[in-house]
């Protein structure tokens, strides 16, 4: 058993339209870069040139935002749940 | 540039969008469209070298523009109002495709900023309010490699969701 990744639903075609997987890890950035080796079509959805998520990219361990966690470096073990979850913006100018 | 996809709604789902602008105007509205990917595939290729089906929206669900501090050129869906609309279209059998939005005094065409923020694959619907007045609608989809939008083609009619 590994930590269980749900992807969603805009991304699913870029990851063989799984709705998640399992990555073994323990921390959020390195389950974030196991799927995204996996599923190379991922990374430049998720992360910026500069290698940092995407600002609309929101990512939760069991529920809680990894912001107020410790971002990236948030420990994850098996049987956690990893959540991927946009946000959505834009405007006229 | 043409995708090829296209997007079907009803002249309601179509009213209750263009409406939705008029409320707000001058602030940009926003909300989710829900519906479903239909079989046969009549699009071009750009979701993860996918074709894409027609896609016919069932039902909206408006939301709130996050942005207090710029709600006449910018909206924004937190996740938790994301996790609202996927529970909503859930309890419909439906998905979460896309998203509309309108542009106070502004065309129905995606600025930059809607580019760099966009994900792939969701339909963003923009309705342009010119004085209060809802005008043109436009449909788009961010393409593969992020560097384009693509418009596509909105078909409404009476019943398009059933």
């Amino acid at each position: 058993m590994g930590v269980k990744v749900i992807i969603p639903t805009p991304l699913r075609p870029y990851a063989g339209k799984r709705d998640s997987t399992e990555v073994k890890a323990g921390t959020v950035g390195e389950a974030l870069g196991r799927l995204t080796t996996e599923f190379g079509d991922l990374r430049k959805h998720l992360f910026t040139d500069e290698g940092k998520l995407r600002s609309f990219v929101n990512v939760y361990v069991n529920d809680e935002d990894i912001r107020y966690l410790a971002k990236e470096n948030t420990p994850t073990k098996d049987g956690d749940t990893i959540s991927i979850v946009p946000s959505i913006a834009g405007g006229c100018d | 540039m043409a995708s090829g996809s296209t997007l079907k709604m009803s002249t309601e789902i179509a009213q209750k969008i263009r409406q939705h602008g008029a409320e707000t105007y001058p602030h940009e509205c926003c909300g989710a469209l829900l519906g479903r990917d239909g079989v046969g595939a009549d699009g071009t290729a750009i979701a993860g070298g996918v074709q894409l089906p027609t896609r016919e929206i069932a039902a909206l669900f408006p939301l709130v523009n996050r942005r207090d501090d710029s709600p006449r050129n910018r909206f924004s869906v937190t996740a938790e109002d994301v996790r609202e609309a996927e529970k909503a279209a859930g309890q419909k059998g439906l998905d979460v495709v896309g998203w509309y939005h309108s542009h106070p005094d502004h065309p129905a065409r995606p600025s930059q900023y809607d580019r760099e923020h966009a994900w792939p694959w969701y339909s963003y619907v923009i309705v342009s309010v010119a004085n209060g007045k809802p005008a043109e609608m436009t449909s788009w989809r961010l393409s593969d490699d992020r560097a384009a939008y693509a418009c596509e083609e909105i078909v409404v009619r009476d019943h398009a969701a059933r």
